[in-house]
């Protein structure tokens, strides 16, 4: 038996989900389970209560309202990597999800727990402050949205309270114009990843970037915002190989990633450098095909 | 204790547990179902794999009580010593493993695979597979079966 005792609840529904963590501080939510797990198995997690999500319906699914994108919060990486709509009305999603782990990780995993766990090195939470969306989290209190920007606030630590659920992720939906690249490297397939670069952009009917978002994983103790790097190409209507290592050179002068047994600073400077090129090159090249730079 | 239902390679199952009790451990401990391997139990390793559903899972990644009323299938309800599934007969011949550890993990994975997509591309194999370790064939041979079942009936 590895994981220590702790006491089990499957709600049915977000009601009872938030009733049963009310007044808790020790309760974690059990979504996919692929990275809470592992931890528990190595008693490095000893939560008391688990509130086991995986059977609240409205906690599933994904729609499209008033030019939001809302995903449930136990939407599989499996499934955004898959489902046909997901693939066409948010394809940096759904070229997220495929990213993360191995297959049978994705089966489980859940786009609500990655960015709930808010581990530095995780795909989903550099999406989201790079698309610049949002979480929806309710409690006994009332429901509240809180933008990307202010929801990581270190490793493996959120501005949610222990009391609330992670209900949605909403991210603004893509318009014609829009594409999005994400590189990043790890030293084995599937593995987590050193550090990755996405970028997000839209280029107007004349092929112009008028709009340019960018995010780190693995350079910082959370997912790291890095626009300001890509400034410099708004109002360019063409992406030169300069261009792109200009940006690599601009997003590794920002970037203040952590040296570890994985990667040194400097290493991962220079990785951020090439990354941002590679990511840069793949959403102008997304931004500017039709179907939205889903068609690859 | 809780009480557990579900469905175990097509027949009843029902177990009392902790909730702590990982999958894994139930069906090795209680249910004689030692065809899922511990090896890792951090789902690193993919030995544990078994269906739920029909998906590929870590079993060492799931707590018993949560598989109440879904179907899991392991490696002994697939094929049968003398009735090898053609997985298990494409890795014997090609010699796609050598102390069969990580093998009912590798067929289960392949079999999620093969019932989504009959014949799949080499890349599409490597790109499967590849949360499945293996510490003796170098996996070479693995592919090349796995290969040899794409190639047939097509």
């Amino acid at each position: 038996m590895k994981p220590p005792r702790f006491d089990y609840v499957a709600p049915a529904s977000v009601a009872e989900t938030i009733e049963a963590l009310a007044g808790t501080t020790e309760a974690r939510i059990l979504a996919g389970g692929q990275s809470l797990v592992p931890l528990m198995n190595l008693r490095l997690a000893r939560p008391t209560l688990l509130v086991d999500v995986n059977r609240v319906a409205d906690l599933a699914g994904f729609e499209t309202r008033n030019g939001t994108l809302r995903f449930g919060a136990m939407c599989r990486h499996r499934f955004l990597e898959t489902d046909p709509l997901v693939r066409r009305e948010a394809p940096i999603v759904a070229k997220t999800a495929g990213m993360i782990g191995h297959v049978h990780i994705r089966n489980r995993g859940t786009l609500g727990g990655s960015i709930a766990h808010a581990d530095p090195v995780a795909e989903f939470p550099a999406l989201l402050v790079a698309l610049g969306g949002r979480v929806i989290a309710g409690s006994t209190g009332g429901e509240r949205a809180i933008p990307a920007a202010e929801l990581f606030a270190g490793p493996f630590t959120t501005s949610l309270e222990p009391e609330e659920l992670l209900s949605a992720v909403e991210v603004p939906a893509h318009t014609p114009g829009d594409g999005g690249g994400f590189a990043e490297f790890a030293r084995r397939h599937g593995d987590f990843a050193t550090a990755g670069v996405v970028v997000i952009l839209h280029r107007d009917g004349s092929g112009a970037c008028v709009r340019l978002r960018a995010a780190g994983c693995g350079l910082g103790p959370t997912p790291v915002d890095l626009s300001a790097a890509g400034e410099f190409l708004l109002g360019e209507s063409a992406l030169s190989a300069g261009a792109a290592a200009e940006l690599g050179r601009r997003t590794a002068a920002l970037a203040d990633p952590p040296g570890d047994v994985h990667g040194s600073k400097e290493y991962r400077r220079e990785l951020a450098a090439v990354l941002a090129a590679d990511a840069v090159r793949t959403a102008w090249q997304r931004a500017g095909s039709t179907g939205w730079g889903a068609g690859d | 204790m809780t009480a557990v239902r579900f469905s175990l390679n097509g027949e009843a199952a029902e177990v009392d547990v902790e909730p702590r009790e990982l999958l894994l451990d139930t069906l090795r401990d209680r249910l004689a179902m030692r065809g899922a391997h511990a090896g890792c139990e951090q789902g690193a390793c993919g030995a544990c794999t078994v269906h739920l559903d029909g998906s590929g899972v870590r079993s060492c990644l799931l707590f018993t009580v949560q598989v109440g009323g879904a179907e899991v299938r392991t490696i002994e309800g697939v094929g049968s010593p003398g009735a090898l599934h053609p997985i298990q007969q494409a890795l014997s011949e090609h010699h796609g493993l050598q102390c069969g550890f990580c093998t009912p993990g590798m067929v289960l994975t392949a079999l999620e695979l093969f019932e989504t997509d009959p014949h799949p591309t080499r890349e599409r194999i490597e790109e499967w597979m590849s949360g499945n370790l293996c510490r003796c064939t170098g996996y070479v041979n693995i592919v090349a079966a796995l290969e040899a079942v794409a190639g047939e009936g097509s």
